[in-house]
């Protein structure tokens, strides 16, 4: 994933595309522009979903590249952004860890995200930047909440190569409790058994 | 029968209250920023509950199918305490946000100096954002505060369309309806108003920049009697088309002055002519 790739599944309307290259100067110029020009993105882009990039929305792209034209370093710019904005603006800060090169300033946010209870944040979290960065144990506990809150696994980054025996326990002992409680356990239960399966 | 709540404090309320209202027709509604029961000692208190209109009570609306917007500002009562005023520092970045429909609410709690200065100053953020404005009369002495707001708001140079002046009754409507301003009534169990009352200004006034909400919140209050005064508009041998204007047309025209509510998609049980309906609606490319 690029700032390329970004703007490539973007399919703006010229006026659009003007304003989101005239928003990212002006961001590169003076940072403190970005209060104003990200929480307006939606407005200007759109948020219809982006057919060539499963999961995004045009507003997510369109902020993320908004936050790749910080001058760095930039992690304090990206984390305020993330700390000021409504849900929608921190999921896209969320979706743009990965082309921030933040290396793991972004943890923070990724911990915070995953304390909330908004399922698109949760699964926002869940990404590549949590696959890349995020400790075991907290990304285990990950995975563990997009199944109890229904987020579906397959949000969840580098979930065949990180699933392992622990977190196969953690799934096990889930599922029997909600068997005990005569609850239904959801797939998503069995299909990260047999990843970890695969992989130990 | 499809509703808008212009006003209500979904954050003082239950699921059970999302699970009744969408049951009675409410598709969307605004939540106005205001005083909790419990004062508030500094600004952060009040960022947390702006992150929460702007973050976590709209994600819980939209699980129950209702679309939540609100409105931001220092409330009256609260202008006056000193340890809470440097919030009107912070206001801007909150009113460049989606789900931000207006300002408010703002005007007058015992009309105070202090309560002067945040509302004119919010007055001015509110005409620089292009955002409508949502005013609270006062309690006591109404009809002195009432006239006071709208000497305010006509020394502005406010759009007086811009401007709803809300939890009106029989001595405060005709001025603000001659003002131009929209009037607003808070239908209550047994304070400010009730359906019946409400039947008869209708009566009197017509249904033009007329809005109706519950402004159900922590105190003795009912989420459904925006359904309740459509029902006895009904009984009263009021129009459906009147209901519909007055429930839904009315706040959705309001309201998309600020070119940002969120209506696309919503399930509706009935479709108008489509000329006001999505006026002033977020417009995705």
């Amino acid at each position: 994933m690029t700032p390329d790739d970004l703007r490539a599944a973007l399919d703006l309307t010229p006026e659009a595309a003007a304003w989101l290259e005239d928003a990212r100067r002006k961001i590169a110029d003076d940072p403190a522009k970005l209060a104003v020009l990200f929480p307006a993105a939606g407005r200007k882009v759109g948020r219809g979903a982006l057919e060539n990039l499963t999961g995004w929305t045009a507003d997510d792209a369109a902020r993320a590249l908004l936050l790749d034209a910080l001058p760095r370093p930039r992690a304090a710019a990206v984390s305020r952004a993330y700390a000021d904005g409504d849900n929608a603006e921190k999921r896209a800060v969320l979706r743009a860890l990965p082309i921030l090169g933040l290396g793991d300033e972004g943890l923070p946010l990724v911990r915070d995200a995953l304390r909330t209870n908004d399922t698109r944040l949760v699964a926002a979290a869940m990404g590549p930047y949590a696959a890349a960065h995020l400790d075991d144990e907290s990304w285990r506990h990950g995975v563990l909440k997009c199944v109890f809150v229904g987020v579906p696994v397959a949000a969840v980054a580098g979930l065949a190569d990180r699933a392992d025996a622990e977190l196969a326990r953690m799934l096990t002992d889930f599922a029997k409790e909600r068997e005990a409680a005569g609850r239904v356990v959801p797939d998503d239960v069995h299909l990260v058994l047999q990843l970890a399966d695969q992989e130990s | 029968m499809r509703i808008f709540d212009p006003h209500i404090h979904m954050t003082s309320r239950t699921t059970d209250d999302y699970e009744a209202m969408y049951e009675a027709g409410v598709r969307a509604l605004v939540e106005p920023a205001f005083w909790l029961g419990q004062p508030r000692t500094g600004v952060r208190s009040f960022l947390d509950y702006f992150d929460s209109l702007v973050g976590w009570e709209p994600f819980r609306a939209a699980q129950f199918g209702i679309r939540h917007h609100c409105t931001i500002a220092l409330n009256p009562k609260e202008a006056n305490d000193p340890r809470c005023v440097d919030v009107l520092d912070e206001l801007p970045r909150y009113l460049a946000k989606d789900g931000v429909v207006a300002v408010g609410e703002v005007g007058y709690d015992s009309m105070t100096k202090e309560e002067d200065e945040a509302f004119t100053r919010q007055l001015d953020l509110a005409k620089e954002h292009e955002l409508p404005i949502m005013v609270h009369t006062p309690h006591r002495d109404k009809a002195a505060g009432t006239k006071r707001t709208l000497d305010v708001v006509r020394e502005s140079g406010i759009d007086p369309g811009m401007v709803v002046v809300d939890h009106l009754n029989e001595m405060t409507v005709k001025m603000v309806v001659e003002s131009g301003s929209w009037a607003a009534f808070s239908i209550y169990p047994d304070t400010k108003m009730d359906e019946d009352r409400m039947v008869r200004i209708l009566q009197e006034f017509g249904t033009d920049r007329m809005l109706v909400n519950s402004a159900a919140d922590w105190g003795r209050s009912d989420p459904l009697k925006t359904r309740k005064t459509g029902d006895a508009m009904l009984a009263a041998g009021f129009s459906a088309d009147d209901v519909d204007k007055v429930l839904w047309r009315n706040p959705v025209e309001f309201y998309g002055q600020s070119g940002r509510l969120d209506l696309e998609d919503l399930k509706t049980d009935e479709t108008f002519e489509g000329n006001s309906v999505l006026r002033g609606v977020r417009k995705d490319a």
